[in-house]
This record gives C-alpha cells, structure tokens and sequence, in this order.
C-alpha cells in the first residue's frame, strides 16, 4: 500500500515517461576547464590548504636559492694559487678550482695520461654497444660490436697482447663448435633421451678445458708470432669514475642474465635446480656486500693456485655481479608470479616447450612488469660502486679522500662531494629516464 | 521448453557433419584428485571422430577438470586417456605430440597481451609446427577473416572486445590445424551481446566436422549442435544422451533437478 503511495508521490514530482528528442550535440567545454588556467587553479591553488602550502614552498625554494646561488655564482674556478687558500683569497664562495685541477683525475684516477685516449674510446664504444640493445630503431648490426665489446674494452682499459682476449672470446666459440658439430656424433653414442644433456656438458666441459690448459699456452704462441699489444696498465692505477662505471655496468650487464637464469631456477620443478638458486639467492642476499668486497680482495686468493694472479678489479666485478644478481632473481620472479595462470595454461595447450614458453610468453611479460623495480635494483647497484672504497679502490669518493689529504685542498667538502653528487644523478636519472620510455613503449593495453 | 538464448537464426547445415567410426579420445576408467579430494570418478568416454559433444553440470562438478585432463593440464592419477592413439602418461614427448594436435579455448581467452593479433596465431604454428613465417601469417589471416576479424589482426588483445578476443583465441587454436578442439566455457565471460558471435563461430566449426568436447551453459547450443549432451555432477558423469532424448525426457532426477533450473527461470 505504502509502495503504490510513494510511486503516485514521485509521478507527481516527476513525469515517468521520457523520450529524448534527438541527439545532444557536442559542445566545446567552458574556458575554466581547459588551458594553463585550470593547470594552475587545479595543481598549484586548489583549496585554502593547498594554496598555503603552494606559498610555503615558493618560499622555502626561494630561501634555498637565496642560500645557494651566492655561493655558486661567486666562485672561483682558477685562481693563480691553485689551492683552498688562493680560492678563498679571490672569492668567498665555492672552490671549484679543485674540480678544475683534479677533473681527470676523478674521471681516470691514476690512469697514465698519455693512454687518456684508451679509455675515452672504450667508453665511446660502450655507448655505440648500449645504443641497438637499447633502442629497436638503432642498425641491427651494431649488435655484433655489443657482444664483441666486453673483449675490446678489456684490451683497451688494462691493454697487453690483443690475443688474450680474443682467446678467451674464442671459449663460447669451441662450446659452440663442440654442440654444434660434434652434437649428432654425442646423441648417436648416448641415446635419444639423453643426447642433448650430454651435449651441453661436453661442450661446458670444452670450454672449461680451452679455459684451463689452452688458453695459456695458445696465447703465448701467438703472441711470439705477432704481438699486437698495448703498454699494459696496472689495475690498482685505475680509479675515478671510469671505475665506477666498470664495476656499475658489468655489474649491470652481468646480473640481468644472471638474475632471469636464477629466477626460473628458482621455480624449476627440478629439485636440485631449486636448491641450487634459493641457496645462492639467499646467501647472497643474507651478507652484507662489503662482506663479500672483502672476500673478493682477500679470500679469493687463498682459493686460487699459488702464484695465479686475478685481478683485484676482475674479482670485485663478478662479485658485485653475483650479489645483484640475487637481488635481480627475487625482482624478476616477482614479475613471473604477477603473470595469470591462464598465460602457462595457454602456452602449455598450444604445444610450446619450456623455454619456448618462458621465452616468448613467460619472460617478455614478466620482465615487462618488473621494469621498474628491476631498474631500481640497476641504480642501487650503481650507488654501491662506491663501496669499494673500503678495499682500497680509488673510486671518486676514495679519491675524494685522497684529494682531501693533500695540503692544497684540505678542508674542502661541499664541491668535491657536489661534484660526486652530480655525476651520479646524471647517470641514475638517465636510467629512471629510461625506464619510463620503456614503460610507455612496451605499454599495449591502449584502447 | 524455453527458446534457446543466443541462438542463430539460421538453418544449420548438418551436410559436414559426420561422425565416423574412428576414435578419437579415449577414456577409461579415469580418476583423479586434488590432495584427498577425489574430483573425477571413474570416468568412461569415448568420443569419436566428428563428434560434437557438450558438458554441462552444477559449478564445482568436474567437468573443466575433465576436459582439461584431455590435453594433460591437469594430471590424472588412475585409468588411462588415450588421444588420436597416443596415451597421456609422464612421457612429454607424447604430451607435446597430443598437445599440438587438441586446441583449446579458454573462459578468460588467454591471449598474449604484449604480442598483436597477428602473432597470437603465428607463434605456435611457427615455433611448434615450424611452418615458414610467411605460410604461417597466411593460415593466420585465412582463420581471422573466417572469424570475421581480419582488419584487427595488427592490433593489441587489449585493444579489443571481450567478444572479438575469444575469436582470436578460436583463430589461434585453428591455425595448429588440430584435429580436436576443447572449448572450456568459452561464452562465460562475455556480455550476452557478444556471446552469439563467439556462438556463431563455434557453431561454423561444428558444421565443418570438427571434433569438439564443449563445456558450456549454452543449452541452446547444445540443442542445435551437440550429437551427445553429457551431464556431470560431483565428479562422475550421471547421464549422457542426445539432446532431444536429454532435454525432453531427462532420466536421472538429479538432471531433471538440474534441467528446470536452468531452463525453467
């Protein structure tokens, strides 16, 4: 009874039949809700509060601009006493005067001089590599200098015969030669099921043997043949930011493969594969990386046969290598497990393989998903490079230190640190920077 | 009886459609669980070649685990499967042979949202059949066109409609060119706008001869197409019949409970 009162009520109100006359046409929105105006009202004097907060920030940018700008603008860049003293004699603002003096210093460390030039190249090089892997749109060719550039890099930074690297470039080939033309004779000896196992190890175990007994011995014939050397430079000469780049992008490069290799391991249905990655993830991520920097100066020689000689900065890459590459595992199987089950259900009825399905369905998305935190862990890493000052590598903060102790400059801190600052942010920002172009690129959920 | 939802108005030409006398799966004596939970009992089913055949049943009955044993993404744990001849068993050899040789259509389509169209379909047959790339992309368009969505083949999953992806999940499956097609609740996840256009598609493929095993709500689809209406409920097979026989004269009273739910509303 009380329904059919209420709906008399409401058809008095409001006539309940309605047809619309046609279509409404589009009309262009009021001038208040478009255009810089509404930026401002929306973004920087939404409401009381907001607007108070705008005002407060304005002011604090202006106090630390009023604080700062003197500072830099009356600097002294080379005064005619190159020292702390002769700075604050012509200026009472910043000393950049020791970035002008020290700068190659902070980028080569004790780098012969005359060899600058090997360096620099490397570096060039190293940009033209990065550049295919990269961007899509870059020449394809230029992949073949990307993975030759390890080796290239390697001759030119520490220099020596050509022939060391190139005989330990031709490692993977004898692997490859090994699966490849030996791969038929090795199944038809084992049986079907077990052919391609026994390949792989045979060819592991070929480049382990190249490794070992040839390398040597090959290298040394071919040398006395042609030498094809570079003056060889000592690792405890380089330093600066070159070496913060070394460690940072064979870190890089390194963990990344490392890190997808231990995550899938890590979900491998295969017990030992399993054991093997969860105990080396969570070792790794168990011990503090200055832990493992002592390792790699000082226990890893205890290890080595007497007299072997490993280069200190060689072992400081690979482990900073296997620590990121803990922490890339945990990233990547992050992504791996966001991926519905439909994916591996899809994959698996089509008749895919494993790793065909990790390859082209599994890994893009899971990687796709991961980038962010996956370039994260990229710049974390590169900000640890700095900590291999506490085994007496001359990285820019270590050199910041040793710039300090010398009588010129003692006392200096904000520039020599700013500068450190700087060259930092410019790198970790160009990978934030990056992340996001590649965030937008591989975004297909557009309508 | 209530009018069939969703159905085509069309006549269905029953021309192709030919069951013959060769088997095409197997199932004997089929059980399997989940932990201690015995979800399929003693299965019994032969599906021969041509065969068109749906599932149907209460939520939680067993038949998506059914049809999803038939190409080994789930496990059975006792009796045997046998598809096109080859036994499922541990051996991944035969499991991949099986696998490229039954397609399968899912509720949630599982199309690969970062490869288009276009390499949905190719991916399988170029990396599974190793068909050349150029072959493959042609068989791909021949499906596309035959779903009715070629113009979207260079477009993202996501950039298209519940209804238009689960025809390019069909495309997908038929572009293996395999002799059997599983169809999990293929309609269950779309708007009732666009199920008749994922219908349509289904019943296309019926009228080709293809073998199908669908689990499916559609009693419509059933009526007009299935050769066998197969009724599960917890775990075992209660009835099976053909359709008229099914719907009109239900034996077991847990069907005709089923039956009037379904179709009395």
């Amino acid at each position: 009874m009380s329904e059919t009162h209420a709906e008399t009520a409401f058809a008095r109100k409001a006539p309940v039949a309605f047809v619309a006359d046609g279509q409404i046409p589009a009309s262009p929105p009021p001038s208040t809700a478009v255009g810089p105006v509404k930026w401002v009202k929306d973004n920087l004097f939404p409401g009381p509060v907001n607007t108070i907060l705008t005002l407060a920030s304005l002011a604090f940018v202006a106090l630390l601009a009023y604080e700062i700008l003197p500072w830099l603008i009356d600097s002294s860049w080379a005064p005619a006493d190159m020292s702390l003293r002769g700075c604050r004699a012509e200026a009472s603002g910043a000393c950049f005067a020791v970035i002008n003096e020290r700068f190659y210093q902070f980028i080569f460390g004790f780098y012969p001089p005359e060899h600058y030039w090997r360096p620099t190249l490397a570096f060039i090089v190293v940009v033209v590599s990065l550049w295919p892997v990269l961007f899509p749109s870059a020449p394809r060719k230029l992949l073949i200098l990307s993975a030759l550039s390890p080796f290239i890099c390697y001759w030119l930074i520490w220099g020596g015969s050509i022939w060391g690297p190139v005989a330990v470039l031709a490692a993977p080939a004898v692997g490859w030669l090994i699966a490849a033309k030996g791969g038929g004779a090795i199944t038809k000896i084992v049986g079907e099921d077990f052919g391609p196992l026994a390949t792989i190890v045979a060819a592991v175990a070929g480049v382990a043997i190249w490794l070992l007994f040839f390398l040597g011995p090959v290298t040394g014939a071919l040398i006395s043949i042609a030498p094809l050397a570079l003056e060889e430079v000592a690792s405890n000469r380089l330093g600066g930011f070159m070496l913060s780049l070394i460690i940072g992008l064979v870190g890089i490069v390194g963990s990344l493969p490392l890190g997808i290799a231990l995550a899938l391991g890590r979900q491998s249905k295969l017990l030992i594969v399993k054991a093997i990655s969860v105990g080396f993830i969570e070792t790794m991520r168990g011990v503090p990386l200055i832990t493992l920097l002592f390792v790699a100066s000082t226990l890893l020689n205890y290890f080595m046969p007497p007299g072997s000689n490993f280069d200190l900065i060689l072992r400081v890459c690979i482990m900073v290598t296997l620590f990121a590459s803990a922490y890339m595992a945990e990233v990547i199987r992050g992504g791996i497990a966001a991926l519905p089950k439909g994916q591996y259900e899809a994959a698996d009825a089509m008749g895919l393989t494993y790793w065909q399905s990790m390859r082209f369905i599994i890994l893009p998305q899971a990687l796709k998903i991961s980038i962010p935190n996956i370039v994260s862990s990229f710049i974390g890493l590169f900000k640890d490079t700095t900590l291999v000052i506490v085994i007496g590598l001359l990285d820019p903060l270590g050199l910041s230190s040793a710039i300090r102790a010398d009588q010129a400059w003692n006392g200096i801190v904000w520039e020599l640190y700013g500068f450190i600052a700087l060259f930092f942010f410019i790198f970790c920002y160009g990978m934030s920077r990056y992340s996001q172009y590649l965030e937008r690129k591989l975004r297909t959920d557009h309508r | 009886m209530a009018e069939p939802a969703h159905m085509t108005e069309r006549e269905i030409d029953r021309s192709q459609m030919k069951i013959s006398d060769e088997v095409a799966i197997d199932i004997r004596k089929m059980n399997k669980w989940y932990g201690d939970f015995h979800v399929l009992r003693d299965i019994n089913l032969t599906v021969y070649r041509g065969e068109r055949i749906v599932v149907c049943g209460p939520s939680g009955s067993g038949k998506s685990t059914l049809i999803r044993c038939v190409n080994r993404l789930e496990e059975h744990q006792a009796g045997e499967i046998i598809v096109d001849g080859t036994e499922l068993n541990s051996d991944l050899k035969n499991l991949d042979k099986v696998r490229a040789e039954v397609g399968m259509v899912f509720q949630h389509f599982n199309l690969f949202p970062h490869l288009t169209i276009l390499e949905n379909c190719t991916l399988a047959p170029i990396w599974v059949r190793k068909t050349p790339k150029k072959e493959a992309e042609e068989t791909a368009m021949h499906f596309l066109r035959k779903v009715k969505i070629p113009e979207q083949a260079h477009k993202y999953p996501g950039q298209l409609s519940g209804g238009q992806q689960q025809r390019v999940a069909i495309a997908r499956s038929l572009c293996m060119k395999p002799r059997i097609m599983l169809f999990d609740e293929p309609t269950s996840a779309l708007d009732p706008e666009m199920i008749k256009e994922v219908l349509d598609t289904m019943i296309e493929l019926a009228e080709e001869g293809m073998t199908m095993i669908c689990v499916t709500h559609e009693m419509g689809f059933a009526q007009a197409v299935a050769n066998r209406v197969i009724f599960m409920d917890a775990g075992q097979i209660v009835e099976q019949n053909e359709p008229k026989e099914f719907f009109t004269n239900p034996k077991s009273p847990r069907t005709q409970l089923f039956l009037s739910q379904i179709l009395g509303h």
